[in-house]
């Protein structure tokens, strides 16, 4: 069987998740950082999304088939996402 | 034949159930994608409101998202507890996982009886179509879990969870931190950036 991290480990990551979850939702009341929002807020998502995977769901210390078999189809979702979106011009900036 | 907590070890040397689930999970992720990408190009097309930013109850939204981070807490707390074969623990982490999943779908079902009451259906627009089957499924599948889980809450009752049935507990904590993870995701790109 996998070693799981110590009980301590969970508690921190539960509590990095929390604090990110207050800075995201406090960044979205700050105005002035209007322009870097979306960024931010993609940057903080992915690394909740990293942590949960990598010591909650054991990805950091288990099997690496386990990792590909994950992370394979990710990518291809994200790239359907950004294919989609481009097919569908939101990337398009408007012009004056 | 194999007994329900007897290892199933294939020519990979690893488990067949866990290898079964995480492909399973992969699948999800093209799923959600799709769906996603479907919010995601929709977005600023309705023809008539109400908009994200008219309808969007962000505070109320962060406590549930709070909740559901927290049940995979306890989720990971149940399977430690399974694992060193602590019984109590074991049946205290099974019950508040499934009881913050139902936590996280009251708030589901009273922000989606809001945003009816207040206009927003699956016919109006574009938004709202594509929101309320993005995270229509996704409340499908904490559903699926908080059931699975009450399930093995069950068990625990019983006596029949031990540390050799530990891999049973893991793979339903891979779905739950599964929706987990589908949440922040859908919490960022549909609430946060509007």
């Amino acid at each position: 069987m996998t070693q799981h991290p110590p009980v301590r480990t969970y508690l921190l990551v539960a509590a990095v998740l929390a604090v990110i979850t207050a800075v995201e939702v406090s960044l979205f009341y700050v105005t002035v950082m209007a322009r870097f929002l979306a960024p931010l807020l993609i940057v903080l998502s992915a690394a909740k999304f990293s942590l949960v995977v990598m010591f909650f769901m054991h990805l950091r210390s288990d099997h690496r088939a386990f990792t590909g078999l994950f992370v394979g189809p990710l990518a291809i979702a994200i790239a359907i996402i950004l294919a989609l979106m481009a097919l569908f011009g939101a990337f398009v900036v408007a012009r004056p | 034949m194999t007994t329900p907590h007897e290892a199933v070890i294939g020519s990979t040397g690893l488990d067949h159930r866990k290898m079964g689930v995480w492909a399973f999970l992969g699948s999800e992720c093209m799923f959600f994608g799709s769906l996603i990408a479907t919010y995601l190009v929709y977005k600023g097309r309705s023809l008539s409101g109400p908009t994200p930013h008219e309808i969007l109850n962000i505070p109320l939204t962060s406590i549930s998202t709070f909740v559901l981070l927290m049940s995979s807490l306890l989720m990971v707390l149940a399977l430690a507890a399974v694992q060193r074969g602590d019984a109590l623990g074991a049946r205290l982490w099974l019950f508040g996982t499934p009881f913050f999943g139902m936590i996280f779908l009251g708030f589901q079902v009273y922000e989606f009886a809001t945003f009816v009451r207040e206009g927003l259906t699956l016919q109006v627009n574009l938004f709202g179509a594509s929101f309320f089957v993005l995270t229509g499924f996704h409340g499908a599948h904490v559903s699926v879990g908080v059931v699975w889980l009450l399930t093995l809450w069950t068990l625990a009752l019983r006596n029949r969870l031990t540390r050799a049935d530990a891999l049973i507990v893991e793979i339903a904590g891979l779905y739950w931190h599964f929706v987990d993870i589908v949440w922040i995701v859908i919490f960022t790109l549909v609430y946060l950036i509007q």
